[in-house]
């Protein structure tokens, strides 16, 4: 008998069908992935889990912990089961834990609510719980607000939280997905060591199959709601039967075909020892101001048809960077100029135009009470004479097939549009009036895998059709390896290393590099499993 | 918290300093002369002029300001013009029937709007909400004087339960001063609880919403103790706001409802003292007025902090 068994999972939500007939186990002490895109149903298998589903969710088939058969018990006896037998972990940890309550009081409401333990005895298992996930008290203090601490830290107090009852089953649904590639190194290390220690059962919910490969005991691979295939891990990626499985693998490593770089040494952007200060507030009333310096002697070139990727993390800068660069925020120190002349807040808009940009959020990034037509052509504003008429639909025409949509699509709002579609458009919106240089800032961090490998074509096919010079700012590594002729490594403010792609990953320098390399997930090499299974 | 408490506390100063420099100039600038004004057209050029001097109305501006501020201070409040009475004493005298009244109708708006607007957020789309919703709905169309005169014609002509309007005054006895208050109050608290239940209601709602909620029911929390241990007081923050802006609002803005009743209050007199020209007691309450607002929004700033510590840290 395992530990978590889910056979022949229906859910409906009105009339719409979520999970279709989907079955799996867990056993104690193991980990097993569920992986699939967005809208696969893996979120909502934990939530029928935890019982947690909306009102109108309805339910058939069975779902036994430990033997009890979750989907017949009341409301209150699911409430003993929260948290002391089932622990959950979720994907933002930002905003996953309560702004107003301290972390030692919400680590040791989980103890409260489960056992009749004194109050100042559960503080001290929450101490305990919370230096287990490596926040010790004495740097750490229980007293603590969760806007006190980094990402990675809330993500710990949230799994301190989650197992402080040591339930038999832990659920994380995309713990590092928010997280920078070191800190998410971090802690799905400290999953399979609690994994170990406490001899839980783990379902890992990750649409990154680079993440579960060298983690999990067993895969399940989810499509529509429904399970198309499930197996040992290594098994699993050496046969990958269903061709979805394969579609999938495939596009996380996608490697895109990028035309050769063309030759001409013209320097589209150059960025020349660039400082970016940001004042901090007064400690005193008459204190001298503060500065925190988030680009500091920043310097590199973009040749016209280079594409240059940039990497770091959250908070190294990259994001001043891109401001500045578009010429939105000012600098402290040094200049950026474009085509030979200098950025700044105040430069004219004929310049302006030549800096277009496409930014991560395909959701959050457009009107939503605008046409798709009159979105794309907001750039036209730039041009002294806007085109108009017949010309400017067909200019709008054409800037809607170049990303791969069509002409019609111009007058329908942006809703109708999926998330890869979104993106298009945004490309579109930027490719309209013919800039010399685009920067994608984390264009494609949002996409499903399946989608974002399109959208990487597309960039590659876009870059072959118009020598299209862009700078390609992302945390992901593998993207940025397979998408640019060279990379800067930017960290605390300063670019750390730079030099070709293919060198700066194959051998890379400074002691940042390596680190980042190192904490990157990487997809097993299918070629070596299947040798080895031959062994 | 000592550090932001004190920060409010500079700019309530700060605030008030302009507040008073603002109001000064506008009264100054407002037209006629309230020495002649209470004299009468026949009046000899000689007693205007005396009588100004005796107001103080001969000094020079900044030096008029200075008095004005400094006996403000020490509660010195200057001569009405109209009554020959000391301001202070008028406003203190008025002070007694509408603070108590605005904190009367405060408390009632804020126990009727709490538990409505719970109720309504957590049964969000089901006959109680929307009959919660309604019923806010009909209390923020409808206002406060027609409630008032439904008020008196129910329950002082036909139930006789309660007068019709009149203080007493407190001497008379603190239940007697409080039931003279209460349809008052009601009158005023209806539209209020209204507007505060639905902000109650929306943000609430707002926070239900949150990912810490689902964290707090993946704990083994019931929906009941999610929403009392991690919904209530962060959904707390606007509902704040909105108390304090209403508790200003009822401080002064209850003159109508003061004509229904017959009550001598703040609201009345200031309205006759401009009509009457008395610009010494219109500047008066309405600084007064004007503290009393920063002195709620130092307040209101102080319960923001009180409820969530990202703005205790926030120097």
């Amino acid at each position: 008998m395992s530990l978590l068994e889910i056979q022949n999972l229906d859910l409906s939500i009105g009339s719409a069908r979520i999970l279709k007939d989907v079955s799996l186990s867990i056993d104690k002490g193991e980990i097993v992935a569920i992986t699939g895109e967005s809208g696969s149903g893996k979120s909502m298998t934990a939530m029928a889990v935890m019982q947690l589903l909306p009102d109108a969710a309805h339910l058939s088939g069975a779902v036994q912990l430990a033997g009890r058969d979750l989907l017949s018990l009341d409301e209150d006896t699911l409430c003993t089961l929260r948290g002391n037998e089932v622990g959950m972990v979720f994907q933002e940890p930002m905003t996953a834990l309560n702004p107003v309550k301290t972390i030692g009081a919400q680590v040791a409401e989980t103890i409260l609510i489960h056992s009749d333990t004194p109050k100042a005895e559960a503080m001290q298992q929450a101490a305990d719980m919370l230096a287990r996930v490596g926040l010790p008290a004495d740097r750490f203090p229980l007293s603590r607000y969760p806007h006190e601490l980094s990402g990675g830290q809330r993500q710990r107090v949230v799994i301190a939280l989650a197992i402080a009852q040591r339930p038999k089953l832990l659920i994380a649904d995309e713990p590092t997905t928010a997280l920078d590639v070191t800190t998410q190194a971090q802690i799905l290390d400290l999953l399979k060591e609690l994994v170990s220690e406490f001899g839980m059962g783990l379902m890992m919910i990750t649409h990154d199959l680079a993440v579960v490969s060298d983690m999990a005991d067993r895969i399940v691979v989810m499509r529509h709601g429904e399970v198309v295939e499930q197996g040992e891990t290594r098994a699993l990626f050496r046969d990958m039967k269903h061709p979805y499985t394969r579609a999938l693998f495939e596009a996380s490593g996608h490697q895109v075909d990028l035309p050769a770089l063309p030759d001409g040494p013209d320097p589209v952007l150059q960025v020349t020892g660039a400082v970016r200060d940001y004042a901090l507030p007064r400690t005193r009333l008459f204190a001298p101001r503060q500065f925190h310096r988030a680009v500091n002697d920043v310097s590199f070139t973009i040749h016209h048809g280079e594409r240059v990727g940039l990497v770091g993390e959250s908070g190294c800068g990259k994001s001043t960077l891109t401001r500045a660069i578009l010429g939105l925020e000012g600098l402290q120190g040094g200049s950026i100029t474009a085509f030979g002349k200098p950025v700044s807040p105040a430069m004219n808009p004929a310049l302006r135009s030549g800096l277009q940009v496409v930014f991560q959020d395909p959701y959050g990034s457009f009107n939503p009470r605008h046409k798709v037509a009159r979105i794309i052509t907001e750039p036209f504003h730039l041009l002294p004479n806007p085109p108009s008429g017949a010309d400017r639909d067909a200019r709008i025409a054409q800037a809607l097939t170049d990303v791969g949509l069509t002409a019609a699509d111009a007058d329908k709002y942006i809703h109708e549009f999926s998330g890869g579609q979104r993106q298009r458009i945004a490309i579109a919106r930027a490719l309209i009036i013919n800039p010399e240089l685009i920067i994608f800032d984390e264009a494609v961090s949002a996409l499903d895998v399946s989608i974002r490998a399109q959208i990487l074509d597309l960039i590659a096919d876009l870059s072959r059709k118009h020598s299209l010079s862009y700078l390609f700012i992302s945390h992901d590594l593998s993207v940025v390896r397979s998408i640019t002729d060279r990379v800067l490594v930017m960290k605390s403010g300063q670019i750390v290393e730079q030099g070709v792609t293919e060198d700066v990953f194959a051998n890379p320098q400074h002691a940042y590099t390596k680190t980042l390399i190192a904490a990157a997930p990487v997809l097993p090499d299918i070629s070596h499993l299947k040798e080895n299974a031959h062994v | 918290m000592l550090r932001y408490s004190l920060k409010r506390l500079l700019s309530l100063v700060i605030s008030l300093a302009v507040a008073s420099l603002v109001i000064f100039a506008v009264i100054e600038v407002a037209p006629g002369d309230p020495a002649s004004f209470m004299l009468g057209i026949n009046a000899q050029p000689d007693t205007v002029a005396a009588l100004r001097a005796e107001l103080g109305l001969d000094m020079s501006k900044p030096q008029r300001y200075v008095a004005w501020v400094t006996g403000m201070l020490s509660g010195d409040f200057g001569t009405s013009y109209t009554y020959r009475t000391p301001v202070a004493q008028m406003i203190a005298d008025r002070m007694w029937i509408s603070l108590p009244l605005a904190i009367y109708a405060l408390t009632l708006s804020t126990l009727i709007a709490f538990p409505a607007g719970i109720y309504a957020a957590s049964r969000r789309g089901k006959g109680g909400d929307v009959a919660v919703m309604g019923a806010t709905q009909l209390g923020i169309a409808v206002p406060n004087f027609w409630f008032a005169m439904m008020l008196v014609l129910i329950f002082a002509i036909n139930l006789r339960w309660f007068s019709a309007g009149g203080f007493p005054g407190w001497d008379k006895g603190f239940w007697l001063s409080m039931k003279a208050l209460t349809l008052p109050a009601i009158s005023l608290a209806l539209p209020q609880s209204a507007i505060l239940a639905r902000v109650m209601r929306s943000s609430l709602l707002d926070i239900l919403g949150e990912d810490f909620m689902r964290t707090a029911r993946a704990k083994g929390l019931t929906r009941r103790q999610a929403l009392w241990r991690h919904g209530l007081r962060n959904a707390l923050i606007p509902v704040l706001t909105i108390i304090g802006l209403q508790f200003s609002f009822l401080l002064a803005g209850g003159i109508i409802i003061e004509q229904v009743f017959f009550l001598p209050g703040l609201g009345r007199l200031i309205f006759q003292a401009i009509s009457a020209r008395d610009l010494i007691v219109v500047e008066s309450v309405v600084m007064l007025l004007v503290f009393s607002v920063i002195l709620v929004n130092f307040l209101v700033d102080l319960a923001y902090a009180a409820v969530d510590p990202r703005l205790r840290s926030r120097t």
